[in-house]
């Protein structure tokens, strides 16, 4: 980011912190938990061990972080390096994000940016300035992104209380800040699970690695198979419902699946595994030591913050996670891409100089779609 | 407090309760040093050379004239194994112990409407191994999250955790399916116990058997065939980054280990992540380094296993994959000197 700009987005993000104390806390068990933080243009100073509320404002204060993050596992001594921490635990996360849904209108909200000449360019695979086919891929999210990556969280839910048998107390859902959401679990039967447990875990969530046997397919003989039915609990019963629809046809449906045969019905599999699978990133979920950012701190990838949802359905995340202020600032912007913030739409804007509100100023140079002037 | 009947020790030899009957039927290893324990002492050995072949010893345990001499055989076996100091035997030995009393277990669950035998099992899981089972009509449960500490050792697809029943944050299992889940605790445990043992002398009358187990050890000794061939998942991280698409990070910590594991070096590698759309010959170099230990901390990072691969989307198995769990492993082809 260019030093004109981190200025700006500096104070603002110092401005923000000032005034919203009550929404950034410390989690649970803070002594034992990893902190760290990025500040703009700069690398990630980790290993930090925070007590409470207080030196976490501090911090927020003197640093100016554009980015703070948190362990979710945790250590006997979490500010020594890695090896010496002594882990203890972990909270499971999720992480659900539009990018990885691979819906229809990314087309229509994603650009590319030149990392040798900055150009913006709607798409493509060189940069029609210079050439170049080092290309960053910028994308601002949609209404229908939200709400499909909601869905996605809504279906992660239902498995973990359904099939993992994890209270709703025991979760938690924050708007990432970007493009998607975080799911917390805080229950002490999975906090032990090591990478690889999480791994599995996760290929459950997502519907990998199954095989047709488990639903019932016979692979020796095919007359032998039996379907499940859409009672049944678990992923039997949600293959099931996506098989049948309704139960009136069923007796029909059955014939024409088992004759196809086993190896038909193991590339169906594939299919079912896009159409019902949860979309959760993997790597999030495997890594025991990741610091994840913190709940209440502002993204610096678009300025909004990550923000607890306590009515996943009607939370908005372009007006609820839009706190900065609204004072009017000059830029210039070019974005090729119109976005709505606090329920106001903002562009297309090709290389003009504008006056918006600092939150809309500050999403655009977040973004790389604007500098100030 | 369950009582536990001779029947029982002969099963589940391994229990802390064995050493307890031994004591107070009075037997000790000077004793057994006796000609007169001669047969004993040969039970024991065939018990160990049924082990080796990777065969399942079994026990008449219907018979209770040879109650003693079945546990005693197991005893002697692990003085023998012991004096020997093979760590191949005491290997081959605990696992196939872990079978027989695997075995056991299962025949025990099986018999559910006798509470007072279901007992025994689910006190043995629960107590050696922390794993609570309870029963639930025809099936066994266990915890998500026990199953899967457990289950993640298994490489067959049928132990993954989406093609098991999961309701209630409870796996459903069969008998055999539950024993088998803690076989590798079985023997680690049985394993754990011989380690434990402190043999100072052992009797003139065992000293030929110790000698007969160095010979049997030679048997196994093991070489390997290794080619070339890169494994797919490997070939797949080149050809993207051939054709100049983005590989992700995970990807190409995958392809750094893998090629640092086959004695490349960071010079070597570095020139294949020149077409990747973000290349930048510092990063690279020094990211290179540091998951060779050669600069950071030292830390000397190994290609991540299939399982973990799978999972990232970064696994494109092929049948010469069977059996292994680590990429560096493809085509290596083990066998035994038998």
């Amino acid at each position: 980011m260019f030093e004109k700009n981190v200025k700006l987005v500096n104070d603002v993000f110092k401005e923000y912190y000032f005034k919203h104390f009550e929404l950034i806390h410390v989690p649970t068990r803070t002594s034992e938990r990893e902190f760290g933080y990025q500040k703009f243009n700069e690398g990630m100073t980790r290993h930090l061990s925070i007590k409470d509320d207080k030196e976490l404002h501090l911090l927020l204060m003197t640093q100016v972080p554009s980015d703070v993050y948190c362990s979710n596992a945790y250590y006997s001594f979490p500010n020594l390096p890695m090896s010496e921490k002594d882990w203890k635990g972990a909270d499971l996360i999720f992480d659900i994000d539009a990018k990885d849904l691979k819906l229809d209108c990314r087309t229509s909200h994603i650009c590319c940016k030149c990392n040798s000449c900055q150009n913006i360019v709607k798409q493509g695979i060189n940069c029609s300035v210079c050439g170049s086919t080092k290309l960053e891929t910028i994308s601002v999210t949609c209404k229908n992104c939200m709400s499909e990556s909601k869905k996605e969280v809504v279906r992660l839910l239902e498995i973990l209380t359904k099939d993992f048998g994890i209270q709703k107390e025991e979760i938690k859902v924050c708007f990432s800040g970007n493009e998607g959401f975080h799911v917390y679990v805080v229950n002490s039967d999975y906090q032990t699970l090591d990478s690889r447990e999480r791994a599995d875990l996760a290929d459950y969530i997502m519907f990998n690695g199954i095989i047709p046997e488990t639903l019932g397919m016979n692979k020796q003989n095919n007359s032998k198979s039996t379907l499940p039915d859409v009672n049944e609990r678990g992923w039997r019963g949600r293959v099931a419902k996506e098989i049948f629809g309704s139960k009136s046809k069923r007796a029909k449906i059955v014939q024409e699946v088992i004759s196809g045969g086993y190896s038909v019905f193991q590339a169906k599999l594939e299919d079912w595994r896009q159409e019902i699978g949860v979309k959760i990133d993997p790597k999030v979920t495997m890594d025991i030591h990741r610091i994840f950012r913190l709940e209440g701190s502002l993204n610096s990838k678009s300025g909004l913050s990550k923000i607890l949802c306590k009515d996943l359905e009607n939370f908005d995340p372009f007006s609820d996670a839009c706190l900065l202020g609204d004072e009017n600032v000059e830029i210039i912007a070019n974005c090729p891409i119109s976005f709505k913030l606090k329920n106001k739409k903002y562009g297309p804007y090709e290389k003009e100089k504008i006056t918006v509100p600092k939150y809309a100023a500050v999403y655009m140079i977040c973004k790389g779609f604007a500098d100030i002037n | 407090m369950i009582q536990l009947g001779i029947r029982d020790l002969v099963k589940y030899p391994f229990l802390a309760e064995t050493g307890e009957y031994l004591r107070d039927k009075g037997f000790n290893l000077e004793q057994l040093g006796h000609p007169d324990w001669k047969p004993i002492v040969e039970k024991a050995y065939g018990r160990i050379v049924v082990a080796t072949t990777g065969q399942i010893y079994g026990s008449a345990i219907e018979d209770f004239e040879n109650m003693d001499s079945e546990i005693l055989s197991f005893v002697i076996a692990i003085v023998l194994l012991k004096s020997a100091g093979i760590p191949t035997l005491i290997k081959r030995f605990s696992l196939s112990e872990a079978r027989r009393a695997e075995r056991y277990l299962q025949r025990d669950l099986l018999q559910k409407k006798n509470e007072t035998k279901l007992e025994l099992p689910l006190k043995i899981m629960q107590d050696l191994f922390s794993v609570k089972v309870m029963t639930d009509k025809e099936d066994f449960v266990i915890s998500v999250s026990d199953y899967l500490k457990r289950a993640v050792q298994f490489h067959e697809k049928e132990w993954k955790l989406i093609n098991r029943r999961v309701e209630n944050g409870f796996v459903f299992l069969t008998a055999h399916e539950t024993v088998r889940l803690i076989r590798k605790e079985l023997d680690g445990y049985i394993n754990s116990k011989i380690q434990a043992v402190n043999i100072p002398s052992i009797p003139e009358t065992f000293r030929e058997r110790v000698s007969d187990l160095s010979l049997l050890a030679k048997k196994f000794s093991e070489y390997v065939i290794v080619s070339s061939d890169y494994p797919p998942c490997i070939k797949h991280a080149i050809e993207v980054l051939d054709r100049g698409e983005n590989l992700p990070h995970s990807g190409r910590f995958m392809l750094a280990t893998y090629l640092l594991s086959k004695g490349q070096t960071a010079d070597q590698i570095a020139p294949l992540f020149k077409n990747a759309p973000d290349y930048n010959e510092r990063v690279t170099r020094y990211q290179l380094d540091h998951i060779a230990g050669s600069s950071g901390k030292g830390t000397k990072y190994s290609c991540p296993s299939c399982d973990k691969l799978k999972s990232e989307n970064l696994c494109f198995e092929i049948p010469e994959c069977n059996g292994i769990i680590n990429p560096t492993q493809f085509g290596k082809k083990r066998t035994a000197n038998v």
